[in-house]
């Protein structure tokens, strides 16, 4: 197995005048809506126990006010627990001085935010060289490695242009190169993707998805697109009102929801783009040497178009390049409609 | 007569301690503050020379520089140049040069002091919260009241004037800095910090630049009560145009304090004009559209 990236450990916050002693109510029973209507204290998260491991998309999904943001602030801690530890490759990141945390945060950890946050009074090369500039990375350097950020994500020839110049798709782009420039382990996204438009961030997610595969980072990403969390996500965690609700792959949380809630966060999932030919090919089914072909890991959507080609059954391919059964459309519509 | 109010504590006693308190101030101290200050005394009087000894269109071109390198636009030049050949052709230019001198001082120095004091209120709550009934006293205050203690600290002079100018023009950069910071967009400070930027760098590399546009602004009203001050500053022997409108008021002389207070207004409106096409390009930096 992977090593583990970030470890939480029993993690809580509490927002208000007092917070250990709020915390201390609430280990005594209190729940969130009471200690808010008593104390004025805001509950943000309770008791949060997780493990990301490197290399994978970590997704952090629950509806508004869930305590997403909360959370994901606490592994740069832009926010400080109230209780509980944060381990980075096994060292608690709560020790360190502010010294070692602005080099912590300059140089292993990097954030994509919702509303991009990019710095308007700044080029695009410039917001790109931001974080390697904070690190005294000389000028020429951080402007060259910036320019090889921008190149990666697509947007060559805007380097001398103003954020407020580029469309919002593109200006989160921006925002992904001054967050790959540091050439940080761990990036952290906070609804990266939510304010673009459907095209944009479908394109976004696959180029996400795409860098994932080349570069190895280890992702958190939040989202509250159950379709996004399924596509990136090795694991998805779900948290409801500061609590963890389930964590475990998508075909584990959607085969069996840990509780109601879960189960209704899931229940108008797209099967189609979440279940994978592999699961449903009929290693018995011999198909024509001409058939189309689909990867295994590939999901059922990919088998969509060859049948609406005309095919009457699709090889499913594995990863070591053999034939390992195939698919009729009757075969995919049963695993859609199953339930 | 009857007092309105009962005498309950003795004000006679305590005005004569305060008075007695600030006179051995004055009597122990007056001189070292005279000697602190000559630079600055010499710095407004060289600054006042140099701007009567240049000849006109040399003065009118630099004038010219400023205000391009602070907006690159051309028609604030030309509408500058227009208004200072007015202001020549008035027949008050030594004394307009006097006031510029002044108030050129005591806007820089206000600045110099108010944009780092500005900055320390934005930086702390419990700073501010000192700070703020400070500020009002200091613009409520009638402005005659600073005039005392500066007079009998330095004696009549463009010391005084310059000290009592700062004390009055200082409250809108100071406010209007820590209001600008606390303006700029906390998403776009956290992202600073989450890209482990010191406390330092974010104040220069994201709070101070998107707070320009509020900073000037202040610099501009510290500019303009500056300029509204070198009448009464006049009275304490600033020289300049204020002193042409007191003589005007002194002698009922309806031309010539007429005449004084247009060059006062000329040179309103151009630094009004400089200081605003500073801001509005610093603020199209920050929201820059098209190209
Ligand atoms: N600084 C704060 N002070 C007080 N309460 C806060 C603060 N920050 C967050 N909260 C509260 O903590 C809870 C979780 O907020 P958080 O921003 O983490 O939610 P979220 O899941 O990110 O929601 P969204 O999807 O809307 O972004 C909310 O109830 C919110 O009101
Ligand atoms: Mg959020």
């Amino acid at each position: 197995m992977r090593p583990v990236k970030i470890e939480v450990q029993a993690v809580s916050k509490v927002f208000g005048r007092d917070p250990k002693g709020a915390l201390a109510k609430v280990r005594g029973g209190m729940d969130k809506q009471r200690l808010k209507d008593e104390t004025e204290h805001v509950l943000g998260l309770h008791d949060i126990s997780l493990t990301i491991r490197e290399g994978e998309t970590f997704v952090i999904m629950g509806l508004s006010g869930s305590g997403k943001s909360t959370l994901i602030r606490h592994f740069n801690r832009l926010i400080e627990p109230t209780g509980g530890r944060i381990l980075f490759d096994g060292e608690d990141i709560l020790t360190f001085d502010a010294a070692r945390l602005q080099a912590f945060r300059r140089r292993k950890v990097a954030m994509v935010f919702q509303r991009f946050a990019l710095l308007p009074h700044k080029t695009v090369v410039e917001n790109v060289a931001y974080g390697l500039t904070l690190d005294g990375v000389p000028k020429a350097e951080a402007l060259r490695r910036a320019g090889e950020q921008i190149a990666l994500v697509g947007l060559s020839g805007f380097e001398k242009s103003y954020p407020a110049q580029l469309s919002g798709g593109m200006q989160q782009r921006v925002g992904l190169a001054r967050a790959l420039a540091t050439d940080a382990e761990v990036l952290l996204m906070d609804e990266a993707f939510s304010a673009l438009d459907p095209l944009i961030r479908h394109d976004m997610q696959l180029q996400l998805k795409d860098l994932q595969a080349r570069l190895g980072k280890t992702i958190v990403f939040i989202t509250h697109d159950l379709d996004e969390a399924l596509l990136l996500g090795d694991h998805i965690a779900i948290l409801k009102d500061g609590t963890l609700r389930q964590v475990g792959t998508g075909s584990e949380i959607l085969a069996r929801p840990a509780d109601d809630y879960v189960a209704r966060f899931v229940r108008d999932v797209n099967r189609a783009r979440i279940l994978l030919c592999g699961a449903f090919a009929d290693a018995g089914l011999i198909v024509a040497p001409d058939a189309p072909v689909v990867e295994a890991g590939a999901t059922l959507e990919a088998a969509f178009a060859a049948f609406a080609g005309g095919a009457q059954a699709v090889a499913v391919r594995n990863g070591d390049g053999r034939i390992k059964g195939a698919l009729t459309a009757q075969r995919v519509m049963e695993a859609l409609a199953r339930e | 007569m009857t007092s309105g109010f009962p005498e309950l504590w003795d004000t006679r006693s305590f005005g004569r301690a305060l008075d007695s308190a600030f006179n051995s101030v004055v009597a122990n101290w007056g001189e070292t503050l005279e000697m602190v200050f000559m630079p600055v005394l010499r710095g407004i009087t060289g600054l006042e020379r140099g701007l009567q000894f240049l000849p006109w269109w040399v003065v009118v071109a630099l004038f010219c520089a400023a205000t391009w390198a602070a907006g690159r636009k051309v028609l604030p030049v030309v509408l500058v140049a227009a208004l200072l050949v007015l202001l020549g052709l008035l027949g008050v230019w030594n004394e307009a040069m006097a006031t510029v001198a002044l108030m050129l001082a005591a806007t820089i120095l206000s600045v110099v002091i108010g944009v780092p004091l500005g900055i320390v209120m934005s930086r702390s709550d419990r700073m501010r919260g000192g700070m703020l009934p400070v500020l009002d006293i200091m613009q409520t205050m009638p402005i005659f009241v600073y005039l005392i203690p500066f007079v009998m600290l330095f004696g009549p002079g463009k010391i005084p004037a310059l000290l009592a100018t700062i004390v009055f023009a200082i409250p809108p950069v100071i406010r209007l800095t820590d209001l600008g910071i606390r303006q700029v967009d906390p998403e776009i400070v956290e992202a600073s910090r989450s890209f482990g930027a010191s406390p330092r760098q974010q104040l220069w590399t994201v709070q101070v630049p998107l707070a320009m546009p509020t900073i000037m602004a202040g610099i501009n009203q510290t500019t303009m009560m500056a300029l509204s001050m070198v009448v009464i500053a006049s009275m304490i022997g600033a020289g300049g145009l204020g002193y042409q409108v007191l003589q005007g008021i002194q002698r009922l002389e309806v031309s010539r304090g007429l005449i004084a207070g247009l060059g006062i207004v000329l040179l309103a409106i151009i630094f009004d004009r400089i200081a605003q096409s500073y801001g509005r390009r610093v603020q199209a930096n920050l929201h820059r559209e098209g190209n």
